[in-house]
């Protein structure tokens, strides 16, 4: 992508904050914040505090989770099944929809520039990640607003139990992370490019990893940290254990251990590659390389700007 | 460059293939039926737009072991996807080198089958079938049926509610024009459920009789289901056939109000405008609207609103073809897309069932016989939904 993408401002709501934000700072009206289940406060409040400094509106929000609004989607089935299909209250149905977080954000915002949501998987974060990059390639906005959001409930936890997730120590978790990408405003963090791969077996992720330096015209010695999604899961190690042996010398930092596993949870690795690259004494270029289930793998890569090279 | 549709492929209550859609609107037959597909307080008495295939038939149509649960979802995107794979002659093009990619757009995604899961675990948390909960989320029909066509260079999902379809196929075009992609099959998939027939049943914004878009009788939708998906690809590529190009689509947020639009239109006449502006057109220059038209009161008369300000007093040719297919909701962008191109590729003007009497506010006029062999080389299609997101797409004749 010809256009450098700065990483401008970054938030998050995560499992290592003590308590919750005050939601209502935020979300300044009693009956809308009523209304929210706690994914969509959780998402919108990162999306605002990650604005709050902005100068501009972003010229489009892109919203990512894996599941969605799970549980107002809970309610809303309790009061069908149990109502046997009468009398139901229209709000939880509402609210179950995937786009509630990023049309809250517009509402909230008054923001009425381009507004998607990626729902896939793994790597619904990627997805909205690329979509911002390339509108800030192709001139369509100068800034973009693009983060995550999921919620852990009861029976999400139930679910991943019965499943045997954490059989072999994996963790479930959940949280909420916001970016402003800027292709106008600089920052220490640029954001350069993003690879996925589709079921790879592990022997091709060295293969991938050369493949995807090479298009940025960088190699191996040229990354001076990892960020691994390795979490202490035996059966998602095969390939993360390939990947940092592909990279010997190179620091290895891991957030699993904090944060739980969730579809959305790279994104908390790119907030925390961000807070590194605003340190003083920052490395050069961070790879951050994660995949869910063995399935969906993605790269980031990210340049400190007073190195940058292109 | 220029990016030219090479291929459809549609299934809904009027077809399971573009053929049996072309004679359905041939013959002005709406496949609103009263609900017979699965248990629920409405059987026998809402009308709906069901596909005319219970899901054995439809895993018999696409070779699949009638013993293996899979989402109705990702049956009926299948179905539409391989039709318009195939109609791209994708299968002989192997050799060609193509970067092909899929995105979906779907609202619904398994809650066909997790909402069978839910009832049994409410009896107990150790209840319920787990394969029915697997697919609830929207990515799992999405890799079904890229696997099922073998596209595996770039998945992705989008989920807007009822504007998903439309918002795959901005999406998918956006990549091909930063060259991420040569060709990405983009379009929207949503089965009927028991979860959003009372979503929208208990909103009060379901019809008990067959929809009458843009009338002013209209009193609410009909729910539907169904799959379309388009081929996008560069006009550099050897394709073998085209329906028209994709010029422009505009996707905003009317950031008004969770499920209602504003009765000016406001949201609805950013989206045409943005995506005329996008197009580099004046509106004169659009032929035939399909419109979202759902038969809600709202809808209509918002979206009409915004028509007459954007068009003024001669209106291009409009139809909704929600009477045929009932509200496809996130599929409906991708259902839609076809029709357009349809209406280019063999000049249709596409009726629009069940007008009697225009809505006093606007006054507009849709289409209401079927008609060959017009020029039509323009075509905008309109998908909105909940939460404000409002898209409108823009193709025309190559």
């Amino acid at each position: 992508m010809k256009e450098t993408v700065y990483i401008t401002g970054a938030s998050s709501i995560n499992p290592l904050s003590l308590q919750e934000p005050d939601y209502k700072l935020y979300i300044t009206d009693p009956a809308a914040r009523r209304r929210m289940s706690r994914a969509v406060k959780m998402g919108v409040t990162a999306a605002l505090q990650c604005l709050s400094g902005a100068g501009e509106m972003p010229g489009a929000i892109i919203t990512a989770t894996g599941l969605g609004c799970l549980s107002d989607t809970e309610k809303f089935l309790r009061n069908l099944i149990e109502n046997k299909e009468e009398l139901l209250n229209p709000t939880p149905f509402i609210q179950s929809t995937f786009n509630t977080v990023g049309s809250q954000i517009a509402m909230l915002t008054k923001n009425r520039a381009y507004n998607n949501t990626y729902v896939h998987r793994g790597i619904s974060f990627e997805n909205a990640l690329l979509d911002g990059m390339m509108m800030l390639a192709g001139g369509e906005a100068e800034n973009v607003l693009v983060g995550s959001y999921e919620e852990l409930t009861a029976t999400s936890f139930d679910i991943q139990s019965r499943l045997g997730f954490f059989r072999k120590g994996g963790k479930s978790g959940e949280g909420a992370q916001f970016f402003l990408l800027s292709a106008k405003e600089k920052s220490p963090c640029i954001l350069r490019d993003l690879a996925f791969a589709f079921r790879p077996a592990p022997d091709e992720l060295p293969e991938k990893t050369a493949a995807f330096l090479l298009k940025n015209k960088l190699l191996k010695t040229d990354i001076d940290m990892l960020i691994s999604g390795d979490g202490g899961n035996e059966e998602e190690f095969t390939c993360y254990d390939k990947i940092e042996k592909n990279f010997p010398e190179t620091p290895v930092v891991k957030y699993k251990h904090l944060t739980g596993d969730y579809q959305t949870v790279s994104s908390f690795a790119l907030w925390l590659g961000v807070q590194i690259m605003g340190k003083a004494d920052s490395p050069k270029r961070i790879l951050i390389y994660n995949h869910f289930r063995n399935i969906n793998h993605t790269f980031i890569l990210l340049e400190n700007s007073l190195h940058h090279t292109i | 460059m220029r990016i030219v549709v090479s291929g459809i492929g549609t299934v809904s209550a009027i077809g399971l293939n573009v053929l049996e859609t072309l004679h359905a609107f041939a013959g002005k037959k709406s496949g609103l039926k009263p609900l017979s597909l699965f248990e629920s307080e409405h059987k026998g008495k809402l009308p709906v737009g069901e596909v005319k295939a219970d899901n054995r038939m439809l895993a018999e149509m696409l070779d699949i072991h009638p013993g293996k649960t899979i989402s109705r979802t990702a049956l009926l995107g299948m179905l539409a996807a391989q039709e318009a794979y195939n109609d791209a002659f994708l299968p002989y093009r192997k050799n060609e080198g193509l970067r092909i990619g899929f995105i979906s757009g779907t609202s619904v995604g398994g809650m066909d089958l997790s909402e069978h899961f839910y009832a049994d675990y409410l009896q107990s948390p150790t209840k319920g079938r787990l394969r029915q909960v697997v697919s609830h989320d929207c990515g799992d029909s999405t890799e079904k049926i890229a696997f099922s066509l073998g596209i595996s260079d770039y998945v992705s999902t989008v989920s807007t509610a009822c504007s998903s379809g439309a918002n795959a196929i901005i999406a998918g075009a956006r990549l091909i024009k930063h060259n991420f992609l040569d060709c990405v099959i983009v379009g929207g998939t949503d089965a009927l459920c028991r979860f959003t027939l009372n979503g929208f049943a208990s909103l009060k914004i379901v019809d008990e009789q067959p929809c009458r878009p843009f009338d002013e009788s209209r009193q609410g939708l009909n729910p539907g289901e169904g799959a379309g998906y388009i081929v996008l690809e560069k006009d550099t590529n050897r394709y073998p056939q085209s329906y028209g190009y994709i010029l422009a689509g505009a996707n905003i947020c009317e950031a008004f109000h969770q499920t209602a639009s504003s009765p000016e239109g406001e949201g609805a006449l950013l989206a045409m405008q943005t995506a005329l502006q996008n197009a580099d057109l004046q509106a004169g220059q659009i032929d035939y609207i399909n419109l979202h038209g759902t038969g809600t009161p709202n809808n209509d008369l918002a979206e009409g609103n915004a028509v007459r300000k954007l068009f003024g007093a001669t209106p291009p040719s409009l139809s909704s073809t929600k009477a045929y297919t009932g509200h496809t909701l996130g599929a409906c962008g991708g259902i839609e897309a076809v029709f357009s191109l349809l209406a280019i590729k063999y000049g249709l003007v596409l009726p629009n069932l069940n007008f009697t009497n225009p809505i006093a506010e606007h006054g507009l006029i849709p289409e209401t016989e079927y008609r060959e062999h017009r020029k039509i080389k323009t075509v905008m299609s309109n998908s909105f939904g909940f939460g404000g997101n409002m898209s409108s797409l823009i193709f025309s004749a190559v």
